[in-house]
């Protein structure tokens, strides 16, 4: 499959991308009430912040951050692995192995083609609250907002391609969905889904800080949040374009190896 | 071109009793079994040919379209499709090929057709002037007009299936897999699809092998069969051979108006029904000449019609034979 093959299939892909998302309706509300637990979560910590700031984040900072980690997540969540288990589970993905463009990009074109309505909702009502009630605590470096949108790409991708990866072990494994529980554990305490990575207990925050989980979240979230200084923000940068390369070919290595092993009997 | 030469495929199939007991032992211990759903199977096929490949559930027939279509890995032996190795998959490969299985659907299911069809003119990088010619001779031989527009989730079984066929097509292949294209439709539909089939093969010389349990789609469509069971294969060659082979005899059908008894039709061959007036016979090709002339003649039956025995009826008494066989002590 030529990259130029699919540079120019990819506009119908987004197309009929589109098509789907705004046809799949209870999904995608689904979906959005699923990505307010951000919003819970900013309940409580402000709550712990009412008498003082906790460590270093005052009322506002928890408003910020939680509100920047509500828009992260709806840009940048995917749940491709449940549909790539389910396709190789009931033998439809037969149907995508004989098409000559990689499930990688033609799922890819699909979902990225949802982003746009999944943040209809979410997006204008969480930058309002963020410019109305956090914005004392929004960064304001050029930098670093420069680098959100491409920040946002890779946590995207990130996210994408270890979710197909997952979804992937379906070759191998009859049922991936408990995996998707355990990434899921690992992914709402360490990427700083439910709190931010600082205030993770000592060692695990320094681990952390290096997983591939705080660069599908907690990194748009801070260049959004908090004042970095450049070689910061260029060294989490680029340890972000490293797990983004690491998590691609981890997806196509297990995806390659596990598509040799598709075992779709019978009809 | 399709070449297969002593082609396995085997599956490991995690093996278990009913019943909780067995249940918790599996999380512990698993038992596994070589399921052998293709054992070495050897043939050809020209370009343009149209096969059919026959074979109870189980037999192999869907194994072999997959590994053909290059969605599963041999387990052994050399497949070439087109002078393409197909599990690699490659471009040029999915570009001549297609496979429709009548029990799974490619087209998006809440969007309409239109939309799959779109998605595959893109991919498969068909271009504009050639898609809008293909899609109008498909729309017009399989009569899509009032469908192009309808969600796929709103058309019935047979709409969709046509459907399916226009989308497997689009891309003009040139080899076509067809596993249980008429699964579930009625006959007026099946027999749409069979000559629509037969059409495509004529006007793009294209190869195509097809499964079906329905009898006469393979009877009207193959002049070659393939059978399998339990994944080896036990004849391959055109109709009247197998049907020769296996049962030569002919069935002799007529209406007795006077009347007659057993003891006089036995005389000319072998009773298969007696139903009413009618009668059916089985009668050696031999003796066939005498037979019909005394029942014309002296006997004055009417209504006289010669067949062969019904494909049906070969195949029971092949797997039969082949099951008694599987059976018996080595």
């Amino acid at each position: 499959m030529s990259v130029a093959r699919a540079w120019r299939a990819m506009p119908t892909m987004l197309r009929v991308g589109v098509a789907e998302t705004v046809a799949y309706r209870a999904e995608f509300l689904v979906w959005i009430l699923t990505t307010t637990i951000p919003l819970v979560m900013l309940g409580l910590w402000r709550q712990v912040a009412e008498e003082g700031p906790f460590r270093t984040y005052s009322q506002s900072d928890f408003v910020a951050y939680f509100l920047a980690v509500l828009i992260v997540r709806n840009v940048a969540g995917s749940w491709v692995g449940w549909q790539i288990g389910d396709e190789i589970r009931m033998g439809t993905m037969a149907m995508r192995l004989l098409r000559p463009i990689h499930p990688f990009i033609a799922l890819a074109a699909s979902h990225v083609a949802s982003i746009p309505f999944r943040c209809v909702v979410a997006l204008p009502v969480a930058f309002l609250l963020l410019i109305s009630s956090g914005a004392s605590a929004l960064a304001t470096e050029p930098l670093q907002l420069a680098m959100l949108a491409p920040s946002l790409a890779l946590a995207w991708l990130i996210t994408f391609a270890i979710m197909f990866a997952i979804g992937s072990l379906a070759f191998f494994l009859t049922r991936a969905m408990g995996l998707f529980s355990l990434y899921f554990l690992l992914f709402t305490l360490l990427s700083g889904y439910l709190m931010p990575i600082s205030l993770l207990p000592g060692p695990i925050a320094v681990v952390a800080e290096w997983l591939p989980f705080r660069f599908m979240l907690a990194l748009p979230v801070e260049l959004m949040t908090q004042s970095m200084s450049t070689e910061r923000v260029v060294l989490l940068m680029s340890v972000q374009v490293g797990w983004t390369i690491a998590s691609i070919a981890l997806a196509v290595f297990v995806w390659q190896r596990g598509v040799r092993r598709f075992e779709s009997v019978g009809g | 071109m399709i070449s297969v030469a002593g082609l396995r495929k085997h599956f490991k199939v995690h093996k278990r009793p009913p019943g909780l007991v067995s249940a918790m032992k599996s999380l512990f211990h698993r038992t596994y079994e070589t399921v052998k759903a293709v054992d070495g199977i050897t043939f050809t096929i020209e370009r343009g040919e149209r096969v059919g490949f026959l074979g109870p559930n189980g037999a192999g027939k869907t194994t072999t379209l997959k590994v053909l279509s290059g969605l599963l890995h041999p387990t052994a032996g050399e497949v070439t499709v087109e002078d393409h190795t197909p599990f690699k998959r490659q471009t040029e490969f999915l570009q001549k090929i297609t496979l429709v299985m009548g029990q799974k659907s490619q087209l998006i299911w809440d969007l309409p057709p239109s939309e799959t069809y779109a998605l595959n003119r893109a991919v498969f990088a068909v271009p504009d002037a050639e898609y809008k010619a293909t899609l109008a001779e498909l729309t017009e031989l399989l009569d899509l007009g009032p469908l192009l527009d309808k969600p796929t989730r709103q058309l019935s079984l047979g709409e969709r299936m046509k459907c399916e066929l226009a989308a497997a097509l689009l891309h003009q292949p040139t080899t076509l897999f067809l596993d249980e294209p008429t699964i579930g439709l009625d006959v007026a539909m099946q027999l749409a699809i069979r000559d629509f089939v037969r059409r495509y093969n004529q006007a793009h010389e294209a190869t195509v092998i097809l499964t079906s349990h329905y009898m006469d789609d393979v009877v009207a469509l193959c002049p070659r069969i393939i059978v399998i069971d339990r994944g080896q294969l036990i004849h391959d060659g055109d109709l009247r051979s197998l049907i020769k082979t296996m049962d030569p005899d002919k069935r002799v059908s007529f209406t007795m108006p006077n009347g007659t008894t057993d003891e006089e039709l036995a005389k000319l061959g072998s009773i298969l029904s007696r139903d009413g007036q009618r009668i059916t016979l089985k009668v050696s090709e031999r003796e066939l000449p005498a037979a019909v002339g005394h029942l014309l003649g002296p006997m004055k039956a009417g209504d006289l019609a010669i067949e062969d025995p019904p494909l049906e009826d070969i195949l029971r008494q092949m797997f039969g034979a082949a099951k008694e066989k599987a059976k018996a002590p080595a």
